[in-house]
Parts: C-alpha cells; structure tokens; sequence
C-alpha cells in the first residue's frame, strides 16, 4: 500500500511537471505587453477533481491560441480559494485572491469562483476595481437576477452601478423548474421536499416546490433537515406514511444525501429519489452505496455531461482526452468555456486594458462557444438553458434527456 | 418470527412505535460513547473533547478491515463473525490509541491547571480529525478510491434491514436494531460489574473520590486513570462499529456531532455517573426521534438543547447526577 502510495505521488508530480513546461506561464513575453488572467477555484479539498479538469480546460483555451493575442502574451495563474482548515472555499482566502488580483493592474480578466458564496465575497471588490470576472460553476441566481434572491441582491454586488460578473452556466432556478417538470413528465403526481438549509440547497428546493405547485403536483412535505445528523430513520418513517411518489433532496453530498437514499431503501420505502447537481459527482453513489440508488435516483444537472457535447465541445472532449488521458469531469467543458470568452474578449477588445475588455465582453453575442451558440444578456448571465437529466444505473451516471432548453 | 397480525393497529401507533425503536436504537449508540466522557471525567473531571473523533478513527479502522479481508462478502453465519471481528478490532485499536493518548498528552499534564488540559483535548481532537481526513482519502476501493476524502463513506450492509415482524407488519424491528441491543446490554452489565465489585473498580472509585488520598493507600494512579482511558475507549469503539453498521455510513466529521449527542447526554444525565450517561443516551436518541417524526428535522437539535437547559436549571447535577455519591 505504502508503495503505490508514493509512486502515485511521483506520478502526479511528474504530470504537474510536465504541465507546466507546457503551459505560457513559464514563457515571459516583454513585461508590457502582458495580459494575466488568473482562476480563483477550490484546488484543495473535496472539489479538487473537478477543479483539476477545470484549470485544465482553461490552459486548452489559452494553449488554443499559442498563449498570445498579437503581440500581447496570455499569463496564466491558477489561485486556490480554498484552505485545508476548511476543506473547502475559505472568504478569508478569497478575499486575499480579489484584493491582489485587483491591485494587479496586468490582470484583466478573474475566472472564477466555483462556489455561489465565495462570489458574493469577490464580486464588490473586483467591480470596483472594474475586472471582468467570469464564473464557470456558480448557480445562484442572486448573483445576477434581481428579485430571485435576497433583497439588495445584485446590487449589493455592484458598487459601482455597472456589471463586471458574468457566467457560462444556467442558473438554480432554471434548474429547480426543469426538475419539477421532468418529474411530471415521469408521472409524479406527489413529492416530499427536503433541503440541507443552506443557500444552494434551500435555493433550489424553493423554486422546485413553485414549480410543483404550478404544475399541480402536491407536496406534502417541505423541510430543512440537520445535515450532519447520523440518521434520518425517523424522518423516512413519517415520509412513508404519506407516500409520495418522490422525495426531493435540495442539497449536495457533503450534506448527507447519500444518507437519506439509504435510509428510505433500507425502510423499504419505494418512492423515486431526486437531487440536483449538487450531488452529480461518484462521492453521492459512493455514499449511498450504489444498491440503494440504482434505477431509482434521477440528478438534474444544469448543463450537459462531457459525453453528450456536440460540436466543439465535442471536440473538446477528445482534445482533452488525448492529452489527459482520461475523460473530463463535468465542470471541465465550463472552465474551457470561461476562460475562451474571455479570450474572445481580449481579442476584440478596442484597448487591451481592463475598461476595453469588460466593453467587449458584455457585448458578446452568438458566441460560437462548446456549449452552443449563445450570448450573455443584460444581467450577464449565459442564454443557454440546455440542462441535462441523469440516472443512476449499475453505479454509474447515465444520461436520460436534455431538460430546459 | 412473523408475530400475530397487527392489522388492528392504528397507523399512528404503529408510526409511534417505529419512532420508538428508532429512538432506542440511537440511544444505545449514543450511550456507549457517552460512557467515555463521563468516565473520563468522573476520574479527572477533564471533558475529554477527542473522544467522539478517538471514534471516528475506530470506525476508519473497521472498514479499513473490511477492504483489506474482503468482509464485505462473508455471508450467513460469517457475517455476524465478520461483525464480531470488527467489534473486537475497533475496541482494541481506540482502547490503545485513547490510552497513547492519554500517556502522551494529559498525563505530563496532570498537575497542570484544568484549562490547560482542556485546551490540550481539543488540540488532540483536530489532530484525530484531521487524520480520519487523511485516512479517508488513502486509495483504497472502500473509501472509493481516495478520490473524495471528505465525502462520507458507504459501510457494506453486513446485517440486514430485513423486517423480523414480517413484511406485512407496519412496525419495523430489523436485526441491526437487534445487534445495537445485543451489544450494548451486555456491555452495560459487564460495565457495572468491573465498577463495583472488582479491584480495578474499587480504584477507579477511590481514584474518583480523593486521589491523594488513594494514591496513600497504596494505589497506582496512574495506572488506573489509564485503564479508564482504555475501557471508555473500548466502548467507544464497540459504538461506533455498530453505529456504522447500524447507519450504514461514515465521515471524518462524524466524530464532531456523535461525540456532541454522547457529552449532551452525560451532562443530562449528570457527568461522572455511569447510569446517568445511560439514560442520558437514551433521553437523546428518543428526543430526536420524536422531533424528526412530530416536528421538523430542522428544530431536532434545539429540541435537543432545550430540554438540557431545562434539566440543568431544576437539576444542575443532571437526572442522577446528585444522587450518586462517587463519580464513577
């Protein structure tokens, strides 16, 4: 065990190694003609896998056009908003990430964050400083969306009056109403809603019951659970007694849903398991152990799984697994697209400072990204709306159908 | 053992009764930890904060166990060998880790002020975690490759959800709320022998009581703080195997909120006394079950708190904290 232990962490060295020779932040063009964009992700931790394929997909785009926009060289610095503390994004870590991202008049663009909260925190301190940031994961509709969050939100966010912040991914209450529909669609006709009481989970499972009750779908149930407790046996029992066709988990792995699946198998109850994508990651299967939600646990996803990209995201994937060797993780296809609209941007823009960049960016129209052709609108959020339907099956995600759209 | 029809029951006793079971169940659980903190504390009224995650690593080692012997596939009568060798293992590994412990990091402090072991403890109890943290990502096919360290991980059913009523009864006893029983009673017994009528506990009570004074007549105080650390160590391995078993899943988190339900319920029952932590235990496991069903799952742990507070302020000593003169 101890041996292939160490040899696994020769092997990653030798690859991280290998990567960087490769990548342009080791070639230094003239010092004034630089243009530095920079990631903000969760490298430490358990989001590390997929921020692993996202940097990956952001040095694709970069690599894609040699590192350089005329004369001017690409910079690349992949920052981590995570500590080991936390295992997870830390505010004091993003912080620090905005502040010295600002203060760097060479940055122009900030991709980034992984996680809704850790924007909240970035988002004021990058717009008064007038960076564009673009996130490639975040699904909080509040970020951008007046009224569908808090009250002040987005303004809070926006010192300045203008918009910096824009994303290539559709938001949570997309996702929550394409939930509720598919869940029709699967002749559902009553749902227990639960949700781990926090932003993202609580989020989602809101708009999921709106859309449930404008579609007639009853609901008998709408409750925040203890998301650290070791069972939820009693939970399931009174569940059972009203049997609804399917529970609805609002909420992410780390959050116990893997528990609530083999809680309701092992009290032999029936009904359909649904969560949403913050549970699309084999963590969830492994913890429900895959018995428990084989053939019965339905995740939506808001965007489409690297397998059923068409076009240049498919191409994408075979790029990406030619040179990686293995396939890219769900997320990886919105690094790659962050980081080339962004290089769009830089390439159209009339002055290659921040002011130019930020005017060319929020223009971008029937953009021919990997995702489809799409386009940011007033809010700066992305026009693509195509989420996908999964399934478990023999342990594995499969793909059902394409939702929204 | 298909028991008469209970057909004539009404659905809400039957939900009543399920809650019951369920409640007792964690109870157990919940008690055979608490056991360690009150102990620990009846000896040298230190609230030994690493407990709960001493735990976590004992259930780490049982499934570590079961990747590496293929538990996961013994069967039929094997099975219930595999969950005594899990037992029996944990028990040993967090008797002798919480014994290391203690030898390496509070007994140089004995003489120290209270806080300063305090402190101490919950310096060893970041360690533990950080080391279940670590543990849970070693690439190992039970811990899904070490892919995720943090995620929670899948226990194999080695016992049954199989209901032993029949699987028409709407009331639901399985044989893993059988194992929680058949482990925790026995233990309890054996527990209550070793305090009153063996030399050991003899000490541990005299220990309890004056340990100057103990250690004048003759008693190795140091060796019988340890033995304690042992013993609530052992026991807190024995729940933690049947917790995983029981709830099919473990965290290196799971320390944190387990070892808070246990110290609540020794503080309810009153800490330093061994009934007490008992009762405490099975106060807790049925006031969260009652919550969970009756109220909402969110209101569980203030449910939980606020009848602690209430106890304390009619019984600062806890339920059998002031009637049971020695600390052990």
């Amino acid at each position: 065990m101890k041996r292939s232990v160490s040899m696994l962490v020769v092997g990653a060295a030798a690859l991280s190694a290998a990567a960087c020779e490769k990548s342009p932040d080791a070639a230094t063009g003239s010092p004034s003609k630089v243009l530095k964009l920079v990631s903000s992700l969760p490298r430490t931790g358990s989001a590390n896998a997929q921020t692993t394929t996202m940097v990956n997909g952001i040095r694709m785009a970069i690599d894609e056009v040699g590192g350089k926009i005329d004369d001017w060289t690409i910079v690349y610095e992949d920052m981590d908003d995570a500590s080991p503390q936390r295992g997870n994004w830390d505010p004091a870590v993003e912080t620090q990430n905005a502040q010295k991202s600002a203060a760097d008049r060479t940055v122009v663009g900030y991709i980034g964050t992984f996680n809704s909260g850790a924007s909240k925190i970035s988002m004021p301190i990058l717009n008064s400083a007038g960076l564009p940031m673009v996130s490639p994961a975040n699904t909080w509709p509040g970020l951008t969306k007046p009224g569908l969050g808090e009250a002040n939100e987005p303004m809070s966010y926006r010192p300045t009056g203008s918009i910096n912040y824009f994303r290539v991914v559709p938001t949570d209450d997309m996702q929550g109403k394409a939930a509720a529909e598919w869940a029709r669609e699967l002749g559902v006709s009553s749902v227990y809603i639960l949700h781990d009481r926090e932003l993202y989970g609580k989020g989602i499972a809101d708009f999921f019951k709106r859309e449930c009750e404008g579609l007639g779908i009853k609901v008998h149930g709408f409750e925040g659970i203890d998301p650290k407790a070791s069972n939820y046996k009693s939970l399931v029992v009174k569940m059972q007694a009203l049997s609804p066709d399917l529970v609805y988990f609002g909420g992410t792995t780390q959050n116990n849903a893997g528990q609530i699946a083999k809680d309701m198998r092992a009290a032999g109850m029936q009904a359909k398991f649904m969560v949403p994508d913050g549970c699309f990651e084999k963590a969830f299967i492994e913890a429900a152990g895959a018995d428990n939600v084989n053939g019965n646990t339905y995740v939506t996803f808001g965007g489409l799984p690297a397998k059923e990209l068409t076009g240049k995201g498919a191409a994408f994937r075979e790029a990406y697994v030619k040179q990686y060797q293995q396939e890219p993780e769900a997320y990886a296809v919105y690094g790659y697209e962050a980081a080339r609209v962004m290089i769009d941007a830089m390439k159209r823009a009339a002055t290659k400072d921040r002011a130019g960049i930020l005017k060319a960016l929020a223009a971008t129209k029937d953009f021919d990204g990997a995702l489809g052709r799409w386009s940011f609108d007033e809010n700066g959020d992305t026009t693509n709306r195509i989420m996908s339907g999964n399934m478990v099956k023999d342990g594995e995600f499969v793909f059902v159908k394409k939702l929204g759209g | 053992m298909p028991m008469a029809s209970d057909a004539g029951m009404s659905p809400e006793l039957a939900t009543f009764l399920n809650f019951l079971v369920i409640g007792l169940s964690n109870g157990m659980i919940i008690a055979l930890i608490a056991i360690g903190y009150t102990m620990v504390y009846g000896i040298i009224e230190l609230i030994n904060f690493a407990h709960g995650d001493l735990c976590t690593l004992g259930a780490f080692l049982a499934l570590t166990l079961i990747g590496a012997l293929g538990l996961g596939d013994w069967s039929g009568p094997w099975a219930w060998a595999a969950v005594t060798l899990l037992l029996v293992g944990a028990a040993g590994f967090c008797a002798a880790l919480n014994w290391g412990i203690d030898r390496a990091a509070y007994r140089p402090l004995r003489s120290a002020p209270k806080l300063t072991l305090l402190v101490t403890a919950i310096g060893i109890s970041f360690v533990l975690v950080n080391l279940a943290l670590f543990w849970g990502g070693l690439p190992m096919e039970v811990f899904g490759g070490g892919n995720q360290a943090s995620a929670p991980k899948n226990f194999p059913e080695l016992v049954p959800t199989t209901n032993l009523l029949g699987s028409e009864s709407r009331v639901s006893i399985t044989p893993r709320d059988l194992l929680v029983a058949a482990v925790t009673l026995p233990l309890m017994v054996a527990l209550t022998w070793l305090v009153r009528f063996t030399r050991l506990g003899t000490s541990m009570r005299a220990v309890a009581q004056n340990p100057t004074a103990a250690s004048l007549m003759g008693i190795d105080v140091d060796r019988v703080i340890g033995a304690s650390f042992m013993i609530g160590g052992a026991l807190g391995g024995f729940g933690i195997v049947v917790y995983a078993i029981y709830n099919g899943s473990i965290s290196f988190q799971m320390g944190y909120r387990t070892g808070m339900d246990a110290f609540t319920a020794a503080v309810l029952g009153g800490i330093g006394s061994l009934p007490g932590a008992v009762l405490g235990g099975l106060l807790i496991g049925l006031l969260r079950a009652m919550s969970d069903g009756y109220l909402e799952a969110r209101w569980t742990p203030s449910v939980v708190f606020i009848v602690l507070i209430l106890v304390l302020i009619f019984r600062p000593s806890g339920l059998l904290g002031a009637r049971v003169r020695e600390k052990v």
